[in-house]
């Protein structure tokens, strides 16, 4: 069978991305977008852990996390939405204070 | 193996560019081309469920969800490109980076090892396999995403709701309303005059001339002025120019052709 | 009783003196109004004090009668303890339970014995007179009520202080006569000095104080209870030592209130107050608190030798200090007033002397009770009749003004030097006797201090009531009212009379339930001897000041080149400088240091600190900017510690 580990590597330098993403823009969807980017690179591990390993834990996982991720994803940008709603504007930075 | 060369240079790219592009619809779509190829990895690793899920739901729904809410907000409204936290972008690379350096460095010194494969327990079918484990060992955490997936529905429900504080205005009340607003301080009882109609000219976007020559404001819909795209009227030489191009067939004939003249100059005018 | 006489019984079985306990039987029949004794002056105070401006017009009727229905009740209460035999003049009335936690118990209690008796009787005895001296003393002040009810809360705080049957009520009557001697100092308090000398004395009876609580707390460790009963019933079986810290503490308390040298200064300066309280509180009564003290506490000192000695050294000191004071003054009280001191002072020396003097302590405390207050009722009648003028230097030839002024004050001055037959003369007589008994430098000094006293005296009546007139030129010297003047007879008969209760050896008889027989000492020569001895001391200190006063022209303004001894005595032996110079000034040093140190060290420490913290704060703080994003960096810097950790362990 073939080594997994470029698998792992491209799973590592994704989920890296993703983190770097967030920290870097600044608007919230894109920050969101982001954070589903750093999900799918733990999913890709899972994927190969599965493999790896031969059992398909590792696939269960990885379709929990995307039900998370779903869920999430409606509440994070219905939230967004209720942000920009009343301050029109979707950049991070200016929800900075603990007031609107 | 040929798929992951080709494709994990692309979906580095992709991810990078996500990082990189100042307008959000393209990240989004950026993002949009990593997830298809993680769902063709995802075949590759002998996961044919994952393959579909992750094109159905993540590239089918949840970028649409993206894509939508996007839209909502405004496609065109693209970052600022300058850092208003001092050290943020020089910390977050450096941080980023190390982190990345030690995922490889752990897997540098581990060895996996050859795979044992999805053999065995692909055997029955991939679809069979997950549902078994699925429906078995974690079928308590599965019910438990029902819940959660009820939850979040309710929660976006919520969130996106606005309260109607004061009871609907109806027709007649805003009637009443104007006919006060023109007895108090006389504001325009009737409609608002229409855009821009000209012989050179016809469109919603450009306000209409008033008889001495002016643009009215208030003939443009205020979402256009909102926007910014409004045009402007046409210059006021121009009209002069115009008026003057009309005014001279009309003093050679005037007697025999001012009934059929003046008609379009003043529906024009208006 | 039983155990009383037991004890005496044993102690005549083993041959050598022994303090009797105090064990008191119930009270009952008359004696159940003992608690009204104090009730009537406390209910006075109450009413004159809360009742305010309403009680104005009959209010000082109202003090005196208190005060008079207390006498009345003492002499009730007297004559019912002269009817009980020796063995069962010990009467306790428990009023109600003061104080009550765990195993220590203080009942409010009342003592009813010889001595309580005694004290009782001159307590309001004077007191009554001086009540009605004073209403024709304040007649002209528009607060007589108020003064009234000061006075009222004086004589409950001191009836208090002797009846009480436990250290803590002797405590709390005690600072209640301080609270009232304060208030009546300073009674005049628009007058800056009369404010300033009520503080003071206020202040170094706390330094008194603090000695007697520091007594009664030790008491409480050392026996567990501090009523006379338990502590008379222990006192011998506690080591010496605790004993002689006992007795030094509460020699302290004694010293503070009673004016003895290291805390003498206050009383010079409380003659800032109206006469009649210099004549009540500050002569015949409170001052003699700290002898009470000292007597009543005789199964304390029996058991701590040391602390007697220093009862009389401090006694020795202090009767020829307020002496030395008393020659150089020209104020007229102040001359009472060291003449106080030393007085008491010799009452101290025969408190001091153990059983020998007791007895001889109470008596000349009784017979000083009486002339002192004749003399400052007589000061304060000349006084009255001299525009308050206090200067002796101002008097002269007062005899012919003011003739029952003069023949009273005469009687309480006989009495003071010791005439023979007055009633000074057999009580201090006795004193002296017993000093030099004890201890030939102790007999020294009490019988200089007879000379002395002898001298300022005769030299206060030359000054006073012979000689040239030297008033002011708008004073018309006139007699008192009778209302003044019937005190000062009764007093002044008193003065005379009082040696009678020697008559028989009545006084040692009937303080032996209390303080036990007096022990006689072997002198080495007659008893006659002795008192001849003083007898012509006296002649010759009367004789000096004849010499020296008498058949000279006394200037009206005080020379200035005097003598070095002279200045000293003016400035009061220099007692506020030592105060100021041992106490005052290295504690205002102290003070000033501890405020550098709070400035600099602690304050410095805090605000130290605090700033540290505002500056670390600060910087933190901008950790802390309200972006999500520099809280993820965070959040992943933690992330990137978890992998390090995770790689340093796999390593």
């Amino acid at each position: 069978m073939d080594d997994l580990t470029p698998f792992l590597v491209l799973s590592a330098i994704l989920f890296s991305i993703g983190c770097v993403g967030v920290l870097v823009r600044r608007n919230a969807i894109v920050v969101f977008m982001c954070v589903e980017l750093m999900l799918n690179a733990s999913n890709l591990a899972f994927v190969v852990f599965a493999k790896q390993h031969g059992n398909l834990d590792g696939q269960v996982a990885a379709f929990f996390v995307m039900v998370v991720a779903a869920a999430e994803v409606v509440v994070g940008l219905a939230i967004i939405m209720t942000i920009f709603r009343s301050r029109r504007s979707a950049s991070v930075d200016d929800a900075s204070l603990l007031k609107l | 193996m040929i798929a992951f060369w080709v494709l994990a240079p692309i979906m580095v790219a992709a991810a990078l560019g996500v990082l990189f592009v100042r307008k959000a619809v393209h990240a989004a779509l950026l993002l949009a081309v990593v997830m298809i190829s993680l769902a063709v990895l995802y075949a590759v690793l002998e996961a044919p469920f994952l393959f579909a899920v992750q094109i159905i739901v993540y590239t089918g729904a949840i970028m649409m969800l993206f894509l939508f809410v996007l839209m909502l907000v405004g496609v065109d409204a693209s970052d600022s490109v300058v850092e208003t936290i001092r050290g943020q972008r020089v910390l977050a690379v450096v941080v980023g980076g190390t982190f990345a350096l030690l995922l490889g460095l752990l897997l540098g010194q581990a060895s996996l090892g050859a795979a044992s494969g999805l053999g065995d327990a692909n055997a029955g079918g991939n679809i069979e396999g997950l549902a078994q484990v699925l429906f078995s060992r974690y079928v308590l955490a599965f019910e438990a995403t029902a819940a959660l997936l009820i939850t979040a529905a309710l929660g976006a429900m919520v969130l996106a709701h606005r309260e109607r504080l004061t009871p609907r205005e109806s027709q007649a009340d805003r009637a009443r309303a104007r006919v006060r607003a023109y007895g108090a301080e006389g504001a325009h009882l009737g409609p608002e005059p229409a855009p821009g109609v000209y012989a050179r000219h016809n469109a919603v976007d450009t306000p209409a001339l008033l008889p001495d020559g002016t643009p009215a404001a208030s003939s443009v819909p205020g979402i256009i002025v909102a926007r910014g795209t409004g045009r402007r009227a046409p210059a006021y030489r121009d009209v002069e120019d115009v008026v003057g191009t009309l005014a001279g067939p009309r003093a050679d004939a005037t007697e025999e052709t001012h009934a059929e003249d003046t008609p379009p100059a003043d529906g024009r005018g208006a | 009783m039983n155990l009383s006489s037991q004890t005496l019984l044993l102690a005549a079985a083993e041959g050598h003196h022994e303090v009797p306990v105090v064990d008191p039987s119930a009270a009952d029949g008359v004696f159940t109004l003992l608690g009204l004794v104090i009730g009537l002056p406390l209910l006075g105070a109450v009413v004159l004090l809360v009742g305010g401006r309403r009680t104005d017009r009959w209010g000082h009727l109202l003090g005196t009668a208190t005060v008079a229905g207390s006498f009345v009740l003492a002499v009730l209460l007297f004559v019912a303890l002269l009817g009980r035999g020796e063995g069962e003049r010990q009467v306790t009335q428990h009023l109600w339970t003061w104080v009550d936690v765990g195993s220590y118990q203080v009942g409010m209690d009342l003592l009813y014995d010889p001595l309580s008796a005694l004290f009782l009787l001159l307590i309001t005895g004077v007191s009554t007179l001086i009540h009605v001296y004073s209403i024709g003393y304040m007649a002209h002040d528009e607060r007589r009520r108020r003064f009234f009810g000061y006075l009222n809360l004086f004589v409950a705080a001191m009836l208090m202080l002797v009846l009480a049957a436990d250290y803590l009520g002797v405590f709390l009557g005690w600072e209640g006569v301080g609270l009232a001697s304060y208030l009546l100092i300073g009674f005049w308090q628009h007058k800056p000095s009369a404010a300033a000398a009520a503080k003071k004395a206020f202040v170094i009876n706390r330094v008194g104080d603090i000695g007697m609580s520091l007594a009664i707390m030790l008491m409480f460790v050392t026996f567990g209870t501090t009523a006379f009963v338990g502590v008379s019933q222990a006192a011998g079986e506690a080591g010496e030592q605790t004993m002689t810290w006992i007795g030094l503490l509460l020699l302290l308390g004694a010293c503070g209130k009673s004016a003895q040298v290291p805390l003498q200064a206050w009383l010079l300066d409380a003659m800032e107050g109206p006469t009649p309280v210099s004549a009540l509180i500050h002569a015949a009564t409170m001052v003699t608190a700290g002898v009470y003290l000292v007597t009543r506490s005789s199964f304390v000192f029996e058991n701590a030798p040391v602390a007697q000695t220093a009862v009389v050294v401090v006694a020795c000191v202090t009767l020829l200090w307020g002496a030395v004071i008393g020659c150089a003054k020209d104020d007229i009280k102040k001359v009472l007033a060291g003449s106080t001191m030393s007085q008491i002072g010799y009452m101290m020396l025969a408190a001091g002397l153990g059983p020998a003097g007791y007895a001889f302590a109470i008596f000349h405390l009784i017979t000083h009770g009486f002339f002192k207050a004749t003399m400052f009722l007589g000061a304060g009648s000349v006084m009255h009749g001299t525009n308050d003028d206090v200067d002796m230097r101002h008097y002269g030839a007062l005899r012919t003004a003011m003739p029952v002024t003069f023949v009273t004050f005469a009687m309480g001055y006989l009495a003071i030097i010791g005439f023979p037959g007055f009633s000074g003369f057999w009580s201090k007589d006795k004193i002296i006797e017993a000093a030099i008994a004890e201890n030939y430098v102790v007999g020294a000094a009490a019988l200089v201090g007879a000379g002395v006293t002898a001298f300022y005296m005769t030299r206060l009546m030359l000054m006073t009531f012979f000689g040239e007139k030297r008033w002011e030129p708008d004073v018309h010297p006139h007699e008192s009212p009778k209302v003044m003047t019937v005190p000062l007879v009764v007093l002044a008969a008193l003065s005379v009379l009082g040696g009678v209760l020697l008559l028989g050896d009545w006084i040692t008889d009937w303080l032996t339930p209390v303080v036990g027989p007096v022990e006689h000492h072997e002198l080495a020569v007659p008893v006659i001897v002795v008192t001849l001895l003083v007898t012509a001391v006296v002649a010759v200190g009367v004789g000096v000041a004849v010499l020296l006063v008498g058949r000279r022209e006394i200037p009206r303004e005080a020379p200035t080149d005097v003598s070095f001894v002279t200045r000293a005595a003016r400035a009061d032996l220099y007692g506020d400088a030592i105060n100021d110079g041992l106490v005052v000034a290295p504690g205002a040093a102290l003070v000033r240091g501890l405020v550098v140190v709070d400035d600099r060290a602690v304050d410095g420490a805090v605000e130290g600190g605090s700033g540290g913290i505002a500056a670390l704060a600060s910087v933190l703080r901008r950790a802390q900017n309200g972006y999500v994003r520099t809280y993820a960096l965070s959040v992943l810097l933690g992330a990137v510690i978890v992998v390090l950790a995770m790689v340093a362990v796999t390593w």
